[in-house]
């Protein structure tokens, strides 16, 4: 649905206007579109202290044509500012980042980005280390939250080791796949086996298979267009009454429909036998299906309660349990679950899909070693108010009040859920694994 | 030219839920539902973009306009364009002669892969002018000078103004296809009971395999409707039995009459399509084989004169193929007999049981039956799914086949009348 104020207030008219009375103005996202370069100007790459990135940052900004300033001249105009902290050793080095993060800030262009790069705070040398780690964390937050006219911040934590596993997951931040995706931190650990070293970025799914539950319609249905942009043959699955939208999906992404319900218990085998037996295996599982049923939890009953806990997570384990059990599968694969802001912040009315969201990134973290023995990974995306059908349907102050509580002031597009699904799907993003991305925007709910 | 024959695989079918007539689908036309049916196979096979050797499909009531109605269906859907296709009539049995035809192509190597299908609206219904005035338009058209125009528009009359819709009566008796089965009935001693009992057994069927999730694989929802929606799960015997009847009323004493708007098919509106293939085609693919077209026959009876019902076609047909395919008719897991009426059901298998009948009529020394009546329609059949008439062989085939291949092995027969005194039968075979 069309953002009438966003619309408003980036016209000639509306610009005036906004600015005399100190209204926000949202702006227009840079979004990704096939063929463009990674970053549409210049990028500053700077390394704090003995920072150990800058090699390998400048090697893959340079592969994807950026042009890079090691040295902040104070004129020119930045599309993002690239910050390897990894050399903060303690409270002392982060003034360093202050001095050159501060001033090449005023000079970010629309859509910019901030792009930290950290260790891990849990493997710190000594308890002042951790907390200068932790303290990027806290910067990129609030950095995220100064920024305007659609850009963002973001923290990279880089496992030691994980240093060649980085590139899909930079490329991901700096590029329009991130549009909606700010003040997030994102681990990356050192991959377990070597895959693809050279992937195609421009198609960076292609021949692999991938299962989208939920796909007839909303977010479901652009992660299907996403990942077929992206290369990948998709089954779109969704509940048999669902049947005649899912089907325009499938013929407009050139994959096969499957009317499954997920809750079957047979879904695990029919998700399994359609994607082998049709496609080949199954590489990429997005767990997107999910329902609301909103009631006070004084007032829910039983049945309110359950049929919520029954979709969005018990049929999840269930698939994943049984595609992990059969070896559907298998090594290289990848889970990517939806959650939701709602999981991480709660929210009134929703015990029972919050609990199922929260159980969503219980499921992902537990899960996670395992998924990485098999060289596999498992993550979860927690969308905030994305404009679907869903949000449209909301009293109008309600859902324009909701829009501006994030950073980016206005609402998410489900592409941008589809876009964060697709970076995380990809071979090359072996690294992250057990991760919740928020998809948004900051929001002020949920941290 | 090819020497041998290979057979041809039923890979899956789709089908729109069918709607009762002037319900969910009243504005749809035959081209709309084709088209989605055949967009639903499209997205369920992953066949975007595909050449495929021909579509076959037609309609029973048809807009003059629809000449071309399959082609444009190929044309309007994911298909690839140069995809050739034609159109079928042959009454309630387009749906399997299409299937029919499609793999017997398939099987002498003419065409690798084809969809075969039907659709019909009795909504949408094509409405034409009577015959006089049609008559008095045509004259009006070929006059040349105003005195002949004028001569012409001198026999119009206020009454030729009455439209003509069809109806289903047979143009050679100016019965319906009810009457005509009401009265075969009344031969065969069809009882009311027998036919309610065979109709709640309809329903339960379809329901019970609609729970199971059975047609999740041959069902694409449409216009909201996501179950055949003459489907009734709660139907039973008593609720039946207080329906009256409504062919048959003026035969016999006028007590006779047991067809009901319950053991009735209603006017649907409705289109399914089928996928066949060659094995290697559809390996090719990836794509499964759920069974094998093996053989079909098709019969037709002299009803005009009274030698035999008009719905009885298919108690010939069948003989024929059992005896060329060297089969007993209790060689089958599953027999698919088409419910135009339960009483045509009943009259079809009483007359293979008939000791009298298949000598005298079949030239046999034993009945052919009686059948396992567990393996008759068990996932249900036109009763309760309803009739849309040239979509129902295609409902059939795709419900055998998924019933075979859910078995593993076994064998099935169809039989299908069809109005104009005329069966289309045929044979598959699990994968």
């Amino acid at each position: 649905m069309t953002d009438r104020y966003r619309s408003f207030t980036n016209s000639r008219t509306g610009r005036r206007v906004a600015s005399r009375l100190g209204l926000p103005r949202p702006a227009e996202l840079r979004r990704y579109q096939p063929g463009e370069p990674l970053l549409p100007g210049p990028a500053l790459l700077t390394a704090t202290g003995n920072g150990q990135l800058s090699e390998i940052l400048a090697r893959v900004l340079d592969a994807a044509g950026v042009e890079l300033h090691g040295v902040d001249d104070g004129r020119r105009r930045l599309s993002a500012i690239v910050v390897d902290a990894t050399g903060v050793m303690g409270v002392a080095d982060l003034a360093e980042v202050h001095a050159t993060v501060g001033p090449a800030l005023k000079r970010l262009q629309p859509s910019g980005r901030l792009l930290l790069f950290g260790r891990p705070v849990t493997d710190a040398g000594s308890t002042g280390e951790a907390a200068a780690r932790q303290a990027l964390d806290g910067l990129m937050r609030s950095v995220a939250k100064e920024v305007r006219a659609g850009a963002t911040a973001n923290l990279v934590v880089v496992d030691d080791g994980a240093e060649g596993s980085l590139e899909s997951t930079v490329r991901f931040f700096l590029s329009g796949r991130s549009a909606f995706v700010s003040g997030q931190s994102v681990q990356v650990a050192a991959r377990p086996t070597s895959t693809n070293d050279s992937p195609d970025w421009v198609r960076p799914l292609d021949g692999r298979v991938a299962v989208v539950t939920g796909a007839a319609q909303g977010i479901g249905a652009a992660i299907a267009r996403v990942l077929a942009r992206d290369g990948a043959r998709v089954v779109c699955a969704d509940l048999p009454a669902q049947g005649e939208r899912l089907a325009e999906v499938a013929n407009e992404v050139g994959g096969t429909g499957l009317q499954v319900d997920i809750t079957a218990s047979s879904a695990p085998d029919r998700i399994a036998g359609h994607a082998t037996g049709r496609h080949g295996g199954l590489d990429v599982l997005v767990h997107n299906a999910g329902i609301t049923r909103d009631r006070l939890l004084a007032n829910m009953d039983a049945a309110t309660w359950s049929s919520v806990l029954s979709v969005n997570l018990e049929a999840q384990l269930r698939i994943n349990d049984g595609l992990l059990r059969s070896g559907a599968l298998g090594a290289g694969s990848r889970i990517i679950s939806a959650s939701s802001t709602s999981g991480i912040a709660g929210n009134r009315g929703q015990a029972n899909y919050a609990a199922s969201k929260a159980g969503i990134i219980g499921m992902v973290r537990a899960a996670a070693p395992e998924l990485a023995s098999r060289s596999a990974t498992i993550n979860a995306v927690a969308p905030g108010f994305i404009e679907t059908d869903m949000t449209a349907s909301m009293p109008l102050a309600v859902r324009e009040v909701a829009r501006r509580l994030n950073s980016l002031r206005q609402g998410g597009q489900p592409v941008d859920v589809a876009e964060t699904i697709a970076w995380l799907a990809q071979e090359s993003s072996a690294g992250v694994n057990g991760q919740v991305v928020r998809v948004c925007g900051q929001n002020l709910v949920g941290a | 030219m090819a020497s041998t024959v290979r057979r041809a695989a039923v890979v899956g079918g789709n089908r729109i839920p069918f709607a009762r007539a002037n319900g969910p689908y009243r504005h749809a036309s035959n081209q709309d539902m084709l088209t989605t049916a055949l967009d639903g196979l499209v997205a369920r096979f992953g066949l975007q973009g595909e050449q495929l050797g021909e579509v076959a499909a037609g309609a029973v009531l048809k807009h003059s306009r629809d000449y071309n109605l399959t082609r444009e269906c190929v044309l309007g859907s994911r298909l690839s364009p140069s995809t050739p296709a034609y159109d079928v009539q042959q009454a309630c049995g387009t749906g399997l002669e299409t299937t029919i035809l499609v793999a017997n192509k398939i099987a002498l190597g003419q065409i690798d892969a084809g969809i075969a299908g039907g659709v019909d609206t009795t909504s949408d219904a094509p409405i034409a002018v009577s015959e006089d005035l049609r008559r008095v338009l045509l004259d009006l058209n070929a006059a040349r000078d105003v005195k002949s125009r004028l001569a012409a528009l001198r026999k119009l009359r206020p009454g030729q103004l009455k439209p003509d819709a069809p109806d289903n009566a047979e143009p050679r008796t100016g019965l319906s296809m009810g009457e005509h089965a009401a009265i075969t009935a009344l031969e065969w001693q069809i009882s009311r009971e027998a036919q309610d009992e065979l109709t709640v057994a309809s329903h339960r069927n379809l329901a019970a395999a609609y729970d199971r999730g059975f047609f999740d694989d041959l069902v694409t929802p449409y216009l909201g409707l996501t179950r055949d929606q003459n489907l009734r799960p709660d139907s039973d015997a008593a609720a039946l039995s207080r329906l009256k009847p409504v062919f048959g009323k003026r035969l016999g004493d006028g007590t006779t009459a047991t067809m009901t708007a319950g053991n009735s098919t209603p006017l649907s509106d409705g289109a399914s399509t089928v996928l066949i293939a060659s094995d290697e085609w559809a390996a090719q693919r990836r794509l499964p084989v759920l069974a094998h077209v093996v053989d079909a026959e098709t019969a037709a009876v002299d009803y005009v004169h009274g030698e035999e019902g008009m719905l009885m076609a298919p108690a010939y047909a069948v003989p024929r193929l059992l005896a060329r395919n060297g089969l007993a008719l209790l060689d089958f897991d599953f027999y698919e007999v088409h419910e135009a009426f339960a009483s045509t059901v009943l009259a079809t298998l009483a007359a293979w049981e008939d000791a009298d009948f298949c000598k005298r009529r079949l030239d046999l020394d034993s009945p052919l039956g009686p059948i396992d009546r567990s393996r008759l329609n068990v996932a249900g059949s036109s009763l309760a799914a309803g009739h849309p008439f040239a979509a129902t062989g295609g409902r059939i085939v795709a419900t055998l086949a998924h019933l075979l291949a859910e078995r593993g092995s076994g064998r099935g027969l169809i039989s299908i009348c069809a109005a104009g005194g005329q069966g289309v039968v045929a044979i598959l075979e699990a994968g």
